[in-house]
Order: structure tokens, then C-alpha cells, then sequence
């Protein structure tokens, strides 16, 4: 890997109109890197895309490519080295799939455009890496969003660029192919060593695949840092300005806002288990204690996001009389009991719980028929 | 992937027996409809004085054959591609199928800057000659197009577009008719015969002319396909490709440019074939490729207004029609058509 960035912009100051929507902008990637930018809808991703990828006249400042000015690289050039994924609604008219994935090909045709058998066999392995070959005959415009995303990225890659800037492209794909674009890009990354720009919502994939973070709000690049740094602590929720609700860094998770107030329910989990009935019981509405868990339980984030209140222990700590006492007095102010967790060695301190409660007892199913019923 | 390989092939066979069939189709069109043409008039010649009338000077049928139908079907075969060429680029440009010369105003800002030339150098007794007419007429659909520009910045609907261009040709139709009025009785009737469309006043000395400008801008727009076909996938995509938009999208305007006022400044303001051939080409090739579609429009409009001239010479001979009126009789349902099926297919 070498050390000095492949593209880049310097000082560079992007808007519409003359007007500036950001200013003295610093941004960058290697060659073998994906630089991903995050930031709120309308924080100006998209601009900073189109004003990198020469779209957008700039302001102020430089964008370097491979190192020479952009600005003075003739267009050829620098669609033999970039290629673009864009959010751009296209319809052209009468064009196959594998038409569209062929245009990529079009700073290494001749005058006239007529694609060489080398061409061609670019062109189909480049659909076979977006596994599009079953409809490749398809035309363009009568295919579904998630579909015509997997054609446009076989046209970047039959363009055998060595950087792809990329507009949240994975927005109108299932699961699935979510995972399938970025293992994509992941692999042209390693293999091929190219440079990767992409803007994404889905933060949790951001994590996952980012070398370096670029955020992006309040009209300023807020901060770029490695994703280790970016989504830990409250980072990501100042970023947003998430007020209800909460984003797990960790696991990249989002929790609704947890319901407020005094607990009418007592959920003794563990390991996981009680994950299904918190969420329940945020989703009817009902506020609810949880405990006592240590802070290295699984489903420590989820309880902490959602119960009311939470009586738990630090990660590896033994449960002590302190915590049991304080659990003992929620379960005074709630109506019901839950037990979903299996006691083990280390919680067996629980068991102190579920004798205290005897007559508040209920199984799962049977809280679950008291909450829709409304007798809680 | 080996199934895949073969998949492709087949469809590019399929493609290419198209191709062949479809420009043999449109060459035997146009074969057929220039020989009609020389055939059918005031003077019913047979085949063997059509024949001896193209290769014998001396032949007793060469003025009819050379002197009233070949100086009509040339421009008709060159104006009529140009027409349907500059329609294509039109479209291409606005990204709109049923943009074309004479539905954006164009043809109109033509005639109108033409014909108050005419009638200025007329009235102090001088007849303009053809680089002059064409040159007067490229100003004037340069004019009608910077309008149109000026309107597309701000409107993104194809419907708002076509309205405002419409508009257009009609305030221009409006004050040539109003300048007309004021020219000398001698120069009216040519005038008014010209302002409705006709391919009947064209000399030997203008074909040479109208040659010389549509072969080139023909041989130029081919040159551009590559670019043009990159251009369908929008701005964005088209520049990320390597294509040069500025200079693209001047030469595009440029070319359609040229191509309407070469057609306008010989034969009048000739309607919908800019629009109804390029979509028929569309439809018989099955493609928009430009590699195609550049030599196919040209074709087919050469065709379109061949069998549109016959019609306006014969139909109710001895009285002619103007071109525009048949050429609108059979362009005009396609608009039509082409508006329908993109409501259908949701477009915009």
C-alpha cells in the first residue's frame, strides 16, 4: 500500500450556484481502502460525491487523482481511472442490461464504439460478478431498482477503474444483496487494490467495511477518523441527533426510545432471553425493570436501551447482595414477574429473585396474553 | 458463464439479421419511391424513357426526367434525412422522444428570420443565393433554440417543453405572415408558397448547396454516435464515460442546428418528420443505438418524404399540397401514438 492518498480533495469548497455549502474540505483514500461517508439526510454527501467526481464545478480548492489536478485531466483519462455509481434515475430507452454494463467500456473503445471481443468477455464476467447474468437480456428500464443498482456497479467495474465513488448504493437492495455489493467491493479492494468512495445510510455496514470514516453534518466534515473511533461512545447519536431512541456502536444496532415510568413488569434475564420479551414490552407500550445482569450479558445493551429501569452488575463482576436488594425493590413496585434465564454459576444470585417473587410469577405466555388483554 | 456466452450470441444474432433485413427494407423504400417519383406526374413516362432519360443526354424525356422530377426527389432524399437526423439529435438532447425540430419552434425561427431577410434584400432588388438563405435560416433556428434552452433550464416536464415550443413556432408563424403581408405583390406568392412547405422551388444550382451541407453534418453525426450513445444514460453517466458535455452538447445543438435550417431554408418548415421517423426507426430496429439509428433515421426520412411528395405532386394533381399537410396526415397519429405509450409506461 502506498502512503499518499490516490484521490483526493485540498481545500476544496463545494456548493450550488456559487453558494458554499461546505467549505475547506480534506478528504481521501488509498489504493486498497474504502473510505465511507456517513451523516444525516441532506448533510451534503451527495455533494461532496459530485463535486469529487468532477459533476459539480468546485468552488474552491483541488481534487487530485492519481497525482495531477483533476480539473486539467482530459475526461478519457480520468474515466479510464474512475468509475461512478450514482443515485441518478436513468430510463434509457430500447437498452438490454448487458447493453447498459457494456457502456462501461467506453473509454477503451474506438471512435465508433464497437466493443472487441476482449470487450465482451470483460463485460460478461463483470455481469457474472454481480451474478446478473439471468436477466442480462432484460431491458434496463423494466427491471426492478435493487436489479438495475447490481447493472450500474457491472458497469463500474467493466470499467476497470482503480477508484469507484459510489452514491448510496446499496438503498434499494434486500439483505442480501446488500451483502453481496459490499462483499464486492470488499473483494475488488483487496485484489485488484482499488480505491473506494461510498456513501452509506446503513451504519452498521459502514462499520463494517469502512477503513476510514468521513462524517459529515451541519454543513462541515465533522470528523474522519478510523470506524473504531467513529462509532464508539455517543458519537453516532450527537452525529444524528438522535434524541428518541438509541445506536449501539458496537453492534450497530438502533433501539427505540425506552417507555418511561414507574415498572409494572420484571423481566430476570440472561443470555439473550429476555431480548424478545423487552422488545415486546417497548413495543405494547409498557414500561418495565430488568436484572440482574452483568454488563458483558449479551443482551445487556438491549435492557440498558429499553427497561425503565435496569439493575445490573459491571462485566465479570458476581452478582452481590447490593444488586439483589435493589432488584428487590423494583419487583415491590411491579405487578408482574418474568423469569426467562436458565441460572448458571454466575447468576445464581438470581435465585434470591425468583423466591422473593413467588406471587407475582407468571410464565411468558401467559404475560404476553396480560398485556394485550390490558390487565397489566 | 459458458450459458451465458451463448445466450448473448444468440441475441446478437438475432440483432444482426435485423440490421440487414431492416436497411434492405428501408434501400428497396427508397429505390422504389425514387422511381415512382420519376414515373408518376403531369407526364406518365414508361420505364425505358425514365431509363434513357437518366443516361442519354439527348434523350427526348431527359428536361422531364432531370429538370421537373430528379430536382425534386434529391432534396427530398437529403432535406427529408436531414429532418429526421436532426430530430434524433434533438431528442437525444433533451432526452425527450417527441422533441424535434418543427414541434420545438425551431423550423419557425427559421423561417421567420429567413423571410424578413428575403424581403429586406428583395425590396432593394437583390434575390439571396443559397449559402445566404441557409445562413439566414441558421440564425434563426439558433435564435428559436436559444429560447427553448433558455425554457428547458428552467422546466424539467417533456410536456412543459413541447407546450413552450409549440408556443414558439406559433409567435414566429404569426409575424412571418404578418411580414409577408407587407412584401411586394411579386414576391408573395413564391413567399407563400415556400412558408407552407414544398420541395417544388428547389433548383439544380441549391441541390449542389444542400449537398454540401447535409453530407458532411451526416458524416459528423455518425462521428458523434459513440458520445451520443453515452449521452443516453444521462449527463452524469456520459461524462463519467470521458465524454466532453460542453463540447457535446454545443456540437449536438450546433448539427440539429444546421440540419432544420438547411431544410427550412429551401423547403419551408416541413412538419413531424423530425419526430414520427426517428420513432419508426426505433421500432423497426428494435434499438436506439446511435450506429444504428443515424443511418436508419437519415434513410427513413429520406423515404418518409419521398412517399409524402408523391402524395403532395399526385393526389389531387393538378392542384399540389403543400408537404407539411401530408407530411403532418401521417406524422402527426405517431406523436400521437408515442405520447400515449409513454403515459402507459409511466414516464414523465
Amino acid at each position: 500500500m502506498n502512503d499518499t492518498y490516490f484521490i483526493s480533495a485540498e481545500h476544496m469548497t463545494v456548493g450550488y450556484d456559487g453558494k458554499p455549502l461546505i467549505e475547506n474540505i480534506e478528504i481521501g483514500v488509498r489504493r486498497g481502502e474504502i473510505l465511507t461517508l456517513i451523516g444525516p439526510n441532506g448533510s451534503g454527501k451527495s455533494t461532496i460525491l459530485k463535486s469529487v467526481i468532477k459533476q459539480l464545478r468546485l468552488l474552491a480548492g483541488t481534487v487530485v487523482l492519481d497525482e495531477q489536478d483533476m480539473a486539467g485531466l482530459k475526461e478519457r483519462d480520468v474515466a479510464k481511472k474512475l468509475a461512478i455509481v450514482m443515485t441518478d434515475c436513468i430510463r434509457p430507452e430500447l437498452m438490454t442490461c448487458w447493453d447498459v454494463a457494456a457502456t462501461g467500456r467506453y473509454p477503451y473503445t474506438g471512435r465508433l464504439g464497437i466493443l472487441s471481443e476482449e470487450d465482451k468477455r470483460i463485460v460478461d464476467a463483470a455481469m457474472a460478478t454481480v451474478r446478473a447474468q439471468d436477466f442480462q437480456d432484460a431491458d434496463f428500464s423494466r427491471i426492478s431498482d435493487g436489479q438495475r443498482q447490481r447493472i450500474l456497479l457491472a458497469r463500474a467495474i467493466a470499467q476497470q477503474p482503480e477508484v469507484i465513488v459510489l452514491d448510496e448504493p446499496t438503498s434499494f437492495l434486500d439483505v442480501r444483496h446488500k451483502l453481496e455489493l459490499l462483499d464486492i467491493l470488499k473483494r475488488m479492494v483487496r485484489e485488484q487494490n482499488v480505491a473506494v468512495i461510498v456513501s452509506l445510510h446503513e451504519l452498521d455496514l459502514a462499520e463494517k467495511i469502512s477503513d476510514r470514516v468521513v462524517c459529515v453534518a451541519h454543513n462541515r466534515i465533522d470528523r474522519c477518523d478510523t470506524p473504531e473511533a467513529v462509532f464508539s461512545g455517543d458519537y453516532i447519536k450527537q452525529l444524528y441527533g438522535i434524541e428518541r431512541g438509541t445506536f449501539h456502536a458496537a453492534f450497530g444496532s438502533l433501539e427505540m426510545a425506552r417507555v418511561e415510568g414507574e415498572p409494572k413488569v420484571f423481566v430476570i434475564g440472561g443470555g439473550g432471553s429476555g431480548i424478545p420479551v423487552y422488545r415486546f414490552l417497548q413495543r405494547a407500550n409498557v414500561p418495565f425493570a430488568a436484572g440482574v445482569i452483568q454488563q458483558n450479558d449479551v443482551e445487556y445493551p438491549v435492557a440498558n436501551a429499553l427497561a425503565a429501569e435496569l439493575v445490573s452488575v459491571p462485566a465479570f463482576a458476581v452478582i452481590d447482595d447490593e444488586a439483589i436488594e435493589r432488584a428487590k425493590q423494583q419487583i415491590d413496585l411491579c405487578k408482574a414477574v418474568v423469569t426467562t434465564v436458565e441460572i448458571g454459576e454466575t447468576n445464581r444470585a438470581n435465585e434470591q429473585l425468583i423466591a422473593y417473587a413467588l406471587d407475582k410469577r407468571m410464565d411468558t405466555e401467559s404475560l404476553f396474553d396480560a398485556v394485550r388483554e390490558g390487565r397489566l | 458463464m459458458a450459458q451465458s456466452r451463448k445466450t448473448e450470441h444468440r441475441t446478437e444474432g438475432t440483432n444482426r439479421a435485423r440490421l440487414c433485413i431492416g436497411f434492405a427494407l428501408l434501400l428497396a423504400a427508397l429505390l422504389g419511391f425514387v422511381f415512382w417519383n420519376i414515373v408518376a406526374g403531369s407526364t406518365h413516362l414508361s420505364i425505358r424513357e425514365v431509363f434513357d432519360g437518366l443516361v442519354n443526354p439527348q434523350s427526348s424525356q431527359r428536361a422531364i426526367v432531370m429538370n421537373v422530377r430528379m430536382v425534386r426527389i434529391l432534396p427530398a432524399i437529403l432535406l427529408g434525412g436531414a429532418l429526421a437526423l436532426s430530430g434524433f439529435l434533438l431528442q437525444t438532447f433533451f432526452n425527450n422522444p417527441i422533441a424535434g425540430p418543427f414541434i420545438l419552434g425551431i423550423s419557425s425561427g427559421a423561417k421567420l428570420v429567413l423571410s424578413v431577410t428575403m424581403i429586406g434584400f428583395l425590396s432593394r432588388g437583390i434575390a439571396l443565393n443559397s449559402v445566404m438563405m441557409i445562413t439566414a435560416s441558421f440564425v434563426g433556428a439558433m435564435l428559436a433554440m436559444g429560447f427553448v434552452l433558455a425554457i428547458s433550464a428552467k422546466v424539467k416536464r417533456m410536456s412543459m417543453l413541447i407546450i413552450c415550443g409549440v408556443m414558439i413556432g406559433y409567435i414566429c408563424s404569426a409575424i412571418t405572415e404578418f411580414v409577408i403581408r407587407f412584401a411586394d405583390d411579386s414576391n408573395i406568392v413564391k413567399l407563400h408558397d415556400w412558408a407552407q412547405g414544398s420541395f417544388a422551388a428547389i433548383k439544380w444550382e441549391n441541390v449542389a448547396v444542400i449537398a454540401a451541407v447535409v453530407l458532411p453534418a451526416l458524416v459528423l453525426t455518425f462521428l458523434l454516435s459513440k458520445p451520443i450513445g453515452a449521452y443516453q444514460l444521462g449527463e452524469t453517466y456520459a461524462q463519467n464515460m470521458g465524454v466532453n458535455i460542453r463540447a457535446f452538447r454545443a456540437a449536438l445543438i450546433l448539427l440539429s442546428g444546421v440540419l432544420s435550417a438547411c431544410v427550412t431554408a429551401f423547403a419551408g418548415p416541413i412538419s413531424f418528420v423530425g419526430v414520427a421517423v426517428p420513432h419508426l426507426m426505433r421500432r423497426l430496429f428494435k434499438t436506439a443505438k446511435p450506429i444504428v439509428m443515424i443511418p436508419a433515421c437519415f434513410l427513413g426520412g429520406a423515404v418518409f418524404c419521398l412517399a409524402c411528395d408523391l402524395i403532395a405532386r399526385t393526389a389531387f394533381a393538378p392542384n399540389e399540397l403543400s408537404i407539411s399537410s401530408v407530411t403532418a396526415v401521417f406524422g402527426a397519429p405517431i406523436v400521437i401514438l408515442v405520447m400515449l405509450r409513454r403515459q402507459k409506461e409511466g414516464g414523465r
